[in-house]
């Protein structure tokens, strides 16, 4: 493996890692604010309980996304320096207001919402839990932009020594391709989080215990789980589709695995890409759905790989189409399996039906794994580029950065947060093997 | 404008120094002013709910820096790759051994973590010198405006010194000086019984090694860095800050003598400010020097970001930096008081 492969690799474990935490705090933090705001309407205090449960899990998930995540800054400078050189001056805006704006506000009320329970009024208590839902959400925007940038510069000029520089705050904040990816983004942070509520409702409700608690968090998660399955796929997921099919047609060719072009293309719902061969293999079609879905007509012409200069592929087009598929399959097993959930739900039939709890139980690693497959999808489809059409990868790497040291420190994280996941789910199954019993606020 | 970016960078790094500066001192002092299971709740209580919020200082400073000298930050960050890679492990377990502590009742875990919170902050409160001292002493930049530093060459502060010389591993000493002695008296303040007695004493101790180590800091930056007091002596507005560092100084030698607890706290605190202050002054207009070719430094006006972006900021970051310290204000305003353990509940 060469220093580039290093670089590339780094960041993409490190990331993937860090991801885990905030798609959990980030839906959390929404579907805790919901818990509280029943609590506080109904002055219920099996409501109060679950918000404190799901409060001490946020805080362990929080903790665990903040250590991950500073990591994240420094790497852009560590590891891809000429990127941050090169487009600093527009992507640094970004940066800097994540950690101005969101990052002292969650910081700050995190302790508040964790600690201050006693010291704060229930209306100062929501208010935390409020603006740590803010934060959270702020933070995911602003990274957001940065990748959307990346994937479709807006906003910025190019200065004489090549830099780029920012030209147009607006233009770019509110990037078109940062607005569809955000609300497809944050729609897969619930479904995380939904799925987790749900599969600690149905463990509760299967093992017999804290049922009262459990037809809480099973009622929550399967609602919101469901609203956001659909949104996630529908107009979120198809829009955000729709702009790579429009801005980047060598990530589309790829992902679906289409090596010739044509009208009423169709869209592969299986098959194995052999891009020696430039074909899929075993292929189940659906005939001329893909032009239809990625361009509205069933008449618009889907271009092919075979069509489009090889130094422009993506350069790992089988990893690329598995990751798109997973997500997309995963997807709409999630619908079926909270479709399912809600009609039982509503039929009151829910927490009699184990066959179904175990459904909800098992399934909670699946948005992780959907989520992860999602955002690699996005990254690899951006390959060759760094900065899509202005800056290659290759061309973005640290210049004095041995491949020695980028695999020393690679090893270091991998060793690093091994312990640190094993010790986090230890302490997160202990706190659901206590359960949400009555239990005092922590100060 | 590239000045008040400096001088906003320059602010925001010294408040991240100051605040997340007695967590670290906190840490580094931890197994020596807390000597059982109470007292060690004590101290992570006093520092618990805002060591986090403390941190986001450097976070969002190296932010700015992203966006006010991207060249400057691709260089230094690429440059200190091997230090900036073990900061971040360090800073990672400084977190996790905090927030993870006391999760557990069993005392192996918790004397696990409270060795963690302390080895991880004394090293990482060396870094912090370490990474001072060579932005002072400067570093091998070359003419394509990065560089690479191994973590050692000779020790010797020369053009192709290593992160690590006799200088900044004396700057880095005395930053672990400095941050516990001002831990001391940050938790002297925040709490009381045993703990207390104890980090007043350290107070004691260590404020006056500070004071001693401090002018032979001083004299040795005169050494490798012939050009930083010369530029503090041509502007005679900076002299205001060198005069506060000893005022500070005197306040916190004489508070800390006396138990008067909050005004050894704002001694210490103006301290470290003036200090950082006054180096930032007198590495104006240089962010990185070049210790092979003076020309090869990155400043303030090679570095800089597009005008528009940095006009742009003036407006949201000050809308940030109001709205920020109404939360830090209100936070800090909550947990006010001393510290006091719920050994029955969760938490800290």
């Amino acid at each position: 493996m060469d220093a580039l492969a290093w670089h590339r690799f780094q960041f993409a474990f490190t990331v993937t890692y860090h991801y885990l935490f905030p798609q959990l705090t980030m839906g959390l933090a929404l579907l805790i604010v919901v818990l509280k705001g029943v609590a506080l309407r109904r002055g219920d205090p099996l409501w109060h309980d679950a918000a404190r449960f799901w409060g001490r899990i946020f805080g362990l998930n929080f903790a665990m996304g903040v250590v991950t995540g500073i990591p994240m800054e420094f790497q852009f400078g560590t590891n891809w320096a000429r990127f941050s050189s090169h487009t600093g001056g527009v992507i640094g805006l970004t940066l800097a207001m994540e950690g101005m704006f969101a990052f002292f506000a969650e910081s700050a009320f995190l302790g508040l919402f964790l600690f201050g329970e006693k010291r704060l009024s229930p209306r100062g208590h929501m208010v935390a839990a409020v603006m740590l839902f803010l934060g959270a959400w702020l933070s995911g925007w602003f990274i957001i932009v940065t990748n959307a940038f990346m994937q479709h510069p807006a906003g910025y000029t190019v200065a004489p020594d090549g830099a780029l520089h920012l030209s147009d705050f607006w233009a770019y904040m509110l990037n078109p391709w940062a607005v569809w990816q955000y609300a497809h983004n944050m729609t897969a942070s619930v479904i995380t989080s939904a799925f987790v509520m749900a599969a600690v409702g149905a463990f509760y409700t299967l093992a017999g215990r804290h049922r009262e608690h459990a037809a809480i968090f099973l009622r929550v998660g399967v609602v919101a789980g469901l609203v956001a399955c659909i949104l996630v796929l529908f107009p979120t997921g198809d829009q955000h589709g729709k702009l790579v099919a429009r801005h980047q047609p060598a990530a589309l060719a790829a992902m679906e695995g289409k090596f010739e072009s044509g009208q009423r293309a169709e869209l592969a719902l299986i098959g194995q890409p052999d891009v020696k061969n430039r074909r899929l293999e075993n292929p189940v079609v659906v005939p001329g759905i893909l032009s239809f879905l990625a361009y509205g007509s069933f008449g618009a012409t889907v271009v092919g790989l075979n069509d489009i200069p090889e130094d422009q592929w993506p350069d790992s087009v089988e990893l690329l189409y598995y990751a798109y598929h997973m997500m997309a399959g995963l997807g709409t097993l999630f619908i079926l399996v909270m479709g399912t959930a809600a009609v039982l739900l509503w039929r009151r039939r829910l927490e009699a039906s184990r066959p179904m709890l175990w459904v909800l139980m098992l399934a909670f690693p699946f948005p992780y794994i959907a989520t992860t497959a999602g955002w690699m999808s996005a990254e690899l489809g951006r390959q060759p580029w760094l900065v899509y059409g202005i800056l290659r990868t290759v061309d973005g790497t640290s210049p004095t950065v041995s491949g020695g040291n980028a695999a020393f420190s690679t090893l270091g994280f991998m060793g690093l947060y091994l312990v640190l996941g094993v010790v986090f789910l230890y302490l997160v199954l202990r706190q659901i093997g206590h359960g949400p019993a009555a239990a005092e606020p922590a100060h | 404008m590239e000045t008040a970016w400096y001088f906003l960078i320059a602010l925001m790094l010294a408040v991240y120094v100051v605040l997340d500066g007695f967590d670290f001192g906190a840490g580094i002092l931890h197994l020596f002013v807390a000597r059982n299971d109470e007292e060690r709740r004590t101290v992570l209580g006093a520092i618990g709910p805002v060591w986090d919020g403390n941190e986001v200082w450097l976070l969002a400073g190296g932010g700015v820096l992203v966006y006010a000298f991207p060249k400057a930050y691709a260089a230094g960050f690429s440059g200190f790759y091997m230090p900036l890679m073990m900061a971040l492990w360090l800073l990672i377990l400084r977190g996790i051994s905090i927030e993870l502590r006391s999760h557990e009742a069993h005392p192996l875990w918790r004397s696990f973590w409270d060795g963690v919170f302390a080895f991880s902050s004394t090293l990482m409160s060396v870094v912090l010198g370490a990474a001072l001292g060579n932005v002072i002493r400067g570093v091998p930049l070359t003419a394509e405006g990065y560089f690479a530093g191994p973590l050692f060459t000779d020790f010797l502060p020369g053009p192709h010194a290593g992160v690590l010389d006799w200088y900044t591993v004396l700057v880095g000493v005395f930053a672990v000086l400095t941050l516990a002695a001002h831990g001391a008296v940050y938790l002297a303040w925040k709490t009381q019984g045993p703990v207390h007695i104890r980090s007043a004493r350290a107070g004691r101790i260590l404020w006056p090694a500070v004071a001693v180590l401090g002018v032979g800091v001083t004299a040795a930056t005169a050494v490798v860095q012939p050009r930083l007091y010369p530029s503090l002596v041509a502007r005679p507005w900076t002299w205001a800050l060198a005069l506060g560092i000893a005022v500070s100084l005197g306040v916190v030698l004489a508070a800390a003598r006396r138990n008067r607890e909050l005004p050894a706290f704002l001694g210490s605190c103006g301290f470290i400010a003036f200090l950082l202050a006054a180096t930032a002054a007198g590495m104006h207009p240089n962010l990185l020097v070049s210790t092979l070719d003076p020309a090869f430094s990155l400043t303030i006006t090679n570095a800089a970001a597009g005008e528009v972006s940095l006009r742009i900021g003036f407006v949201w970051w000050s809308l940030a930096m109001l709205l920020a310290v109404g939360y830090f204000a209100y936070l800090f305003y909550s947990f006010r008081g001393k510290v006091t353990v719920d050994t029955r509940g969760a938490g800290y």
